[in-house]
């Protein structure tokens, strides 16, 4: 049988072309890459190229044709010992028409997204000692702890070996695990977040650090097209365990580049799991969970909150579970949700609004994705009313994911539209008033709550 | 094609054995003929996307695997990655069903031309961001040197890549650590459409690591011997613990950037005249015919095996079922973390 050829599209969205020039005449043998013709359309030029050896049997449609729609036949080819009488007079069908153009895209609705259950901290051993420790202390215990466990893990960034880190929190580490595994990096976010990467890759279980999360937007590109997307482009076969850590959001007087929070910006990327720990037990927990992840984590740290201490279980190892948030205190006329150091602001909230009689009930999400969503709603359907709280900008916040889920999931149970505490819509000021009016305040949290529960 | 005679042999040319030169045949050839076929169907609408084809570049990574420890060394790329896998032996019919968008593609159809990895054969990809495996490359250099596995990272990037940052960022911490990293510069002469020259102050891209302290050379990328001689040298330099090594091979697309190239940019003469005179492929078929390593019959044999592969890489990558719509969910998280 002759060999068909087709009139080729130059891109998807091709329709039809222009055939401009045939460079080949009946009974020229051709071979593969020859060129046969020239076609155009309004954006380009392309030449057709044999794909087979053979010669010129018919040309059906003359150079010139304007309009001649893709994957018409435009001649034949005859293989060897064929000749000219077994070519079809007229211009044949397409050969093999549902062989040899793309399938229609499958009609049938998406699936449903499955759901992700998470599991619940683990039970404590009756009777532990709890020990006061800062989150950096905690920070710090769960990278060695980590570290002494998996020769595999290793904290890469700016000063955090000799300097012993900006923030302190790789404090010792240099001294107990030695310069191959905790490394100074120039300052070139975007290189070492891609370095990092790499080696996620072939196995290894990065930390890396960056001084603050505003320094990696200079490497964003390689946290969510390099690592949160690979196992999918790899259709499962490549992993990126890697945990992306530093301190996010608002210092003090620090200005606007260096006082933004990315809780929303990550947490909207699949592939990518986000924490935002508050407490100092979660800070390590979750840090260790991280670590172990085969999953590249995004996890925020606040700055203001490293100095703060809290009860730490003394166990020998402390894992919380990735993507359960924590019922911080159990209520039953509002639902407070925040994280990090939004949950400052809700605490102290929380306090005066239980001694002025209000029985709040207070939800640290702690993971932002996956987020548990389950856990607000079944709050949301006790109290009818909730309140946000996060440092974050308004626009497309944790908080407009969060009322966006409740108002979908559990509407008939609101008493009172939901309320979102947030940053400021403003980059953030310098000058100290200003920077205090930016953010938001436990004042900003009891009036939400006064607004969602018609005190006032 | 008639017997064409070989060029007289100039000095220094490193030569290769004739298994080599046989097998370097065979691997550029079937780069070759997978490309024009994947051009003609992208042209019957079964490849969507963007496709850009590796035509003309053949010797390139042909040269530096038969360099390399094959499935030991990582290699890395940008998006023009088919010719890779094929010489680092994935399956043809694996990178074709990717092409097409189908169950059976090497990413199960989620990752399309640019993005196919293998951790078996340590291949890293297949990567869409203009630069971003250089990064990428310098990690999977950092992961060696941290194992002391012996082995070592090749990073294949272009012209185009060769400006960007993040590999400026990448040598530097290359050079610092001395880390087991190649560095290969395809040098097509075009990014996209924009040549070397409208776009680089230093067009030898061979002195891109001078600041650094990276040796770098410039290599006929057309010449498969001189390719491989070049990659032997910068890949024993970074085994033995020298650290990093540049090449900067000059080579040409035949085809445009991607399949939807206006090609308004270079002339036809130019690309005509890089076929006639330095294409990889009738380079080494002259050279066997002239020292009778293979006769017509050989080739013919070659030839017929080579389409057989394509054939049925094509007949699969079309035949193959769409990904079940249930995959859509699939390998977002590992670890039960749901999608």
């Amino acid at each position: 049988m002759p060999i068909t050829i087709l009139m080729p599209a130059l891109s998807p969205t091709m329709e039809e072309g222009k055939l401009a020039k045939w460079l080949v005449k009946p009974g020229d043998a051709v071979k593969p890459g020859d060129v046969l013709a020239e076609i155009e359309t309004d954006k380009a030029t392309m030449e057709v190229e044999s794909v087979d050896t053979g010669t010129v049997g018919e040309i059906f449609v003359s150079e010139g044709t304007e309009a001649v729609k893709v994957n018409t036949p435009i001649a034949t080819l005859l293989a060897e010992g064929e000749d000219a009488s077994a070519s079809p007079k007229a211009a044949p069908a397409p050969v093999a028409a549902p062989a040899t153009t793309a399938p229609a895209p499958t009609a049938a609705a998406a699936p449903a997204q499955p759901g992700f259950t998470p599991q619940n901290d683990p039970d404590l051993p009756a009777g532990v000692e709890m020990v006061e420790i800062t989150v950096r202390q905690a920070l710090n215990e769960a990278m060695a702890e980590e570290m002494r466990r998996d020769g595999d893990v290793f904290v890469m960034g700016e000063e955090v070996a000799e300097y012993q880190g900006a923030y302190k929190i790789t404090q010792g580490l240099l001294q107990e695990f030695g310069e191959r595994r905790v490394i100074d990096t120039p300052i070139t976010e975007h290189g070492f977040a891609g370095l990092g990467v790499g080696a996620a890759f072939a196995g290894l279980r990065p930390i890396i650090e960056f001084m603050t999360w505003n320094f990696a937007m200079q490497a964003i590109d390689q946290i969510i097209n390099s690592a949160a997307k690979q196992l999918y482009m790899s259709g499962g076969q490549v992993t990126a365990p890697i945990v992306f850590r530093g301190p996010n959001g608002a210092a003090s007087r620090v200005g606007a580049q260096h006082s933004q929070d990315y809780s929303s910006w990550y947490s909207s990327v699949p592939g990518l799991v986000v924490i935002a720990p508050y407490s100092a037990a979660d800070a390590k927990g979750l840090l260790k969970a991280a670590i172990r992840s085969n999953n590249p984590v995004v996890f925020l740290e606040n700055e203001i909150l490293y100095g703060t201490t809290g009860l730490v279980p003394k166990v020998d190892d402390f894992v919380l579970p990735i993507g359960k948030a924590r019922i911080a205190r159990e209520g039953k006329d509002v639902t407070i949700v925040s994280f990090s150091m939004g949950m400052r602001y809700a605490t102290q909230a929380a306090e005066k609004l239980v001694a002025a009689g209000v029985d709040v009930e207070l939800i640290d999400l702690r993971t932002l994705r996956p987020m548990d969503s389950a856990t607000v709603i079944a709050s949301v359907k006790k109290t009818g009313r909730l309140v946000t709280v996060e440092e974050g900008w308004p626009q497309s916040g944790i908080g407009a994911e969060l009322v966006a889920r409740v108002v979908a999931e559990a509407f008939d149970y609101l008493d009172a539209p939901p309320v979102r505490v947030t940053g400021k819509d403003v980059p953030m000021p310098y000058a100290a008033n200003l920077e205090k009016l930016a953010l938001p305040s436990t004042d900003d949290v009891i009036a939400a709550v006064n607004a969602v529960t018609y005190r006032s | 094609m008639a017997r064409k005679p070989a060029d007289k042999p100039k000095a220094n040319i490193p030569e290769l054995t004739k298994d080599q030169e046989l097998a370097a045949f065979r691997d550029m050839l079937l780069i070759r003929r997978f490309e024009e076929k994947a051009g003609q169907m992208y042209g019957m609408g079964l490849i969507g996307g963007f496709c850009h084809l590796y035509i003309g570049q053949e010797a390139v990574v042909t040269g530096v695997t038969m360099a390399s420890h094959k499935g030991k060394d990582a290699q890395i790329t940008g998006y023009r990655d088919h010719g890779h896998m094929l010489v680092m032996g994935l399956d043809p019919k694996g990178v074709m069903a990717e092409l097409t968008g189908r169950q059976g593609g090497l990413s199960k159809g989620k990752g399309g031309s640019m993005h196919m990895f293998s951790n078996e054969h340590r291949f890293y990809g297949g990567n869409g961001i203009v630069g971003a495996q250089v990064s990428l490359g310098t990690g999977l250099a950092f992961a060696s040197k941290y194992r002391g596995d012996n082995t070592v990272s090749i990073s294949y990037f272009g012209d185009g890549a060769s400006n960007q940052g993040q590999v400026y960022e990448s040598f530097n911490m290359a050079k610092l650590w001395n880390l087991p990293a190649v560095y290969i510069i395809e040098n097509n002469r075009y990014g996209m459409g924009t040549a070397v020259t409208r776009a680089s102050g230093q067009p030898n891209l061979s002195l891109r690591g001078v600041s650094f302290g990276i040796e770098g050379e410039q290599v006929d990328g057309m010449d498969v011997r001189m390719v491989h001689d070049a990659a032997k040298r910068a890949i024993e330099h970074a085994r033995s613990g020298k650290g990093p090594y540049i090449l900067e091979m000059l080579t040409y697309r035949y085809r445009g950037h991607s399949m939807s190239d206006p090609a308004k940019y270079r002339s036809k003469d130019e690309v005509s005249t890089m076929r006639a005179e330095h294409d990889p492929i009738e380079q080494v078929k002259a050279r066997i015919l002239d020292k009778r390593y293979g006769d017509e019959d050989w080739f013919k044999a070659v030839e017929a095996e080579i389409r057989a592969i394509v054939t049925e890489a094509a007949d699969f990558a079309t035949a193959d079922t769409e990904p079940a719509p249930a995959e859509l969910y699939t390998d977002v998280y590992v670890d039960g973390l749901g999608a």
